[in-house]
């Protein structure tokens, strides 16, 4: 009898995520479903609901994902190679350790602070796409180590010693058999901190504030806005139409970060197949 | 009788506790040399003081010397690489890497450059025909190395070490995690293997030690115990633990 019964709270407690998710998707769609339009993602902000698009926050979005990308990737995977792979095992090693666990407990809004202290200003980059996705970089960079360094732990110690024994050097067999069997996860978990970085919205507003933007941006040294702050900037006017607006604009971010997740999640699973083989 | 591979006073320690004591022994070329004892009598930690991967376990000390070809490996100036270039190793379990048969092979090779597709394509097939594998495999070159079978992959591991040429090639328990069958094809091709290269085998399996070898140690916690031919080992044992331990009073 109990055991059925605690069976039934943990069901309830599992869906309770799903149920959450399928209501705000549900709710949004209602709320924003009439207004999901192809001139949504063609047309610049305007002050006119039925004329306002999220094209340069789109485009904007993008940038700053795909830069962040370019720049924790390399950062990340180099830290995860370090401190995996070559690292002694003393207190300099753990205390860094210990502070990309903290760095990724810091809120994102201090990390926007941070960007606009020195990207925006001491480094004088603006309020650019480049300082953008640098704090964005900032941001992320812990998952990114984290989630290389548990790919190289993947993979089995008896294939670096294959590769040792017949002559490689400690760069060789890194380079040429754990990168190669680890990359997948580390491609997953940079993927994840992607849309991580294309979701946030408080270190872009603390950095560079709501931004009028109805151009495309060109080069990494232009002014932008991304999705959540046209999200929040729509989100944020009198009039109803544009709450209405805002809610398919969640749509379209909603689905992006599906379709980075899932790309994720195949690239894991294909990975996790062909080792099984 | 030029020496291969010898060793003088060697010790070998793990942190605080030494796992090789002493040890003293000529390995002749050309000639399959075994080494038995019980487990953690130190015969895979001497094993590895061969082709210096005992560098690799960061509490690991090595006295003493071995001499390749006269030359000590664990002189200051060595590059331990080189070394494993020129003493290859299989181990106990098959570890082939995740890619396909043929890179598998290439690996050594390519590690070193140099080499055009045609002289991959090559040595890629004398390794797998010296390591009895070619007739197998291929058809199935390009295919994922981990589709062969245990003894297949061991025999693959074989021809991935034949590959970069080596001297000396030292084998782990190559056959433990292995079915009769894949035992005996691997014990057959060490046996043509010495024509070419001097072998040494580390192993659990006396049986195993009786039939290949020429040459047989017997380690017990951390020395050699006794060292001689193979038929004197086991039919005229010169000290008593040998022969309490062939004869399988302790194991």
């Amino acid at each position: 009898m109990t055991g059925s019964l605690l069976l039934g709270l943990f069901t309830i407690a599992a869906g309770f995520g799903l149920i959450v998710l399928v209501i705000l998707l549900l709710d949004i769609s209602l709320d924003g479903g009439r207004w999901l339009s192809f001139h949504l993602l063609t047309d610049y902000p305007s002050r006119f609901p039925e004329r306002a698009g999220m094209r340069s926050a789109i485009l904007g979005s993008l940038w700053i994902g795909g830069l962040t990308a370019a720049i924790c990737f390399p950062l990340g995977v180099a830290t995860a190679i370090y401190l995996q792979e070559y690292a002694p095992k003393n207190r300099v090693t753990s205390f860094i350790n210990l502070n990309i666990f903290n760095l990724a407990g810091v809120p994102s809004i201090v990390y926007g602070l941070l960007g606009l202290g020195l990207f925006v200003q001491l480094l004088a980059l603006g309020r650019s796409i480049l300082a953008g996705a640098l704090t964005m970089a900032l941001l992320v960079l812990p998952m990114v180590i984290v989630a290389s360094r548990e790919a190289l732990a993947a993979v089995p110690e008896d294939h670096r010693l294959g590769a040792y024994a017949l002559g490689a050097s400690q760069w060789q067999v890194v380079r040429k058999t754990v990168l190669p069997s680890s990359l997948p996860g580390i491609l997953t978990g940079t993927v994840l901190a992607m849309s991580r970085a294309i979701g946030e919205a408080a270190p872009i507003l603390a950095m560079s504030g709501l931004l009028f933007i109805a151009y495309d941006p060109s080069s990494p040294l232009d002014s932008f806005t991304v999705m959540p702050i046209q999200i929040f900037n729509w989100v944020s006017r009198p009039q109803a139409d544009f709450a209405s607006l805002a809610a398919a604009g969640i749509i379209v971010l909603i689905v992006i970060l599906l379709a980075l997740n899932a790309a994720a999640i195949i690239t894991r699973d294909r990975y996790q197949r062909r080792v099984k083989e | 009788m030029h020496s291969g591979v010898s060793t003088h006073s060697l010790n070998v320690w793990y942190g605080r506790s030494q796992a090789v004591r002493n040890v003293s022994l000529n390995i002749s070329k050309n000639f399959i040399t075994s080494v038995i004892g019980p487990s953690g009598c130190g015969k895979s930690t001497l094993l590895r003081c061969f082709n210096r991967m005992n560098d690799l376990i960061p509490s690991a000390r090595v006295e003493g010397s071995v001499l390749l070809d006269g030359e000590n490996i664990y002189d200051s100036d060595v590059d331990p690489t080189e070394v494993r270039r020129r003493v290859g190793m299989v181990f106990q379990k098959p570890n082939p890497f995740p890619k396909s048969v043929f890179e598998n092979v290439a690996f050594g090779p390519r590690l070193y450059g140099g080499r055009s597709e045609d002289e991959l394509d090559k040595v890629v097939k004398t390794s797998l025909e010296a390591a009895a594998l070619w007739e197998e495999v291929k058809d199935r070159l390009e295919e994922s190395a981990l589709d062969l079978s245990g003894g297949q992959q061991q025999r693959l591991c074989i021809a991935r070490a034949l590959a970069v040429e080596p001297e000396v090639i030292l084998m782990d328990e190559p056959c433990s995690a292995l079915d009769p069958q894949s035992t005996a094809r691997i014990e057959q091709l060490m046996v043509q293997l010495k024509e070419r290269y001097t072998v040494v085998i580390v192993t659990h399996n006396m049986q195993q030690a009786a039939r290949v070898s020429d040459f047989c140690g017997f380690m017990y916690l951390g020395e050699l115990a006794e060292y001689g031919t193979t038929t004197q080992l086991f039919e005229n044992p010169k000290t008593e633990l040998t022969e309490r331990y062939i004869t399988g009073k302790f194991g």
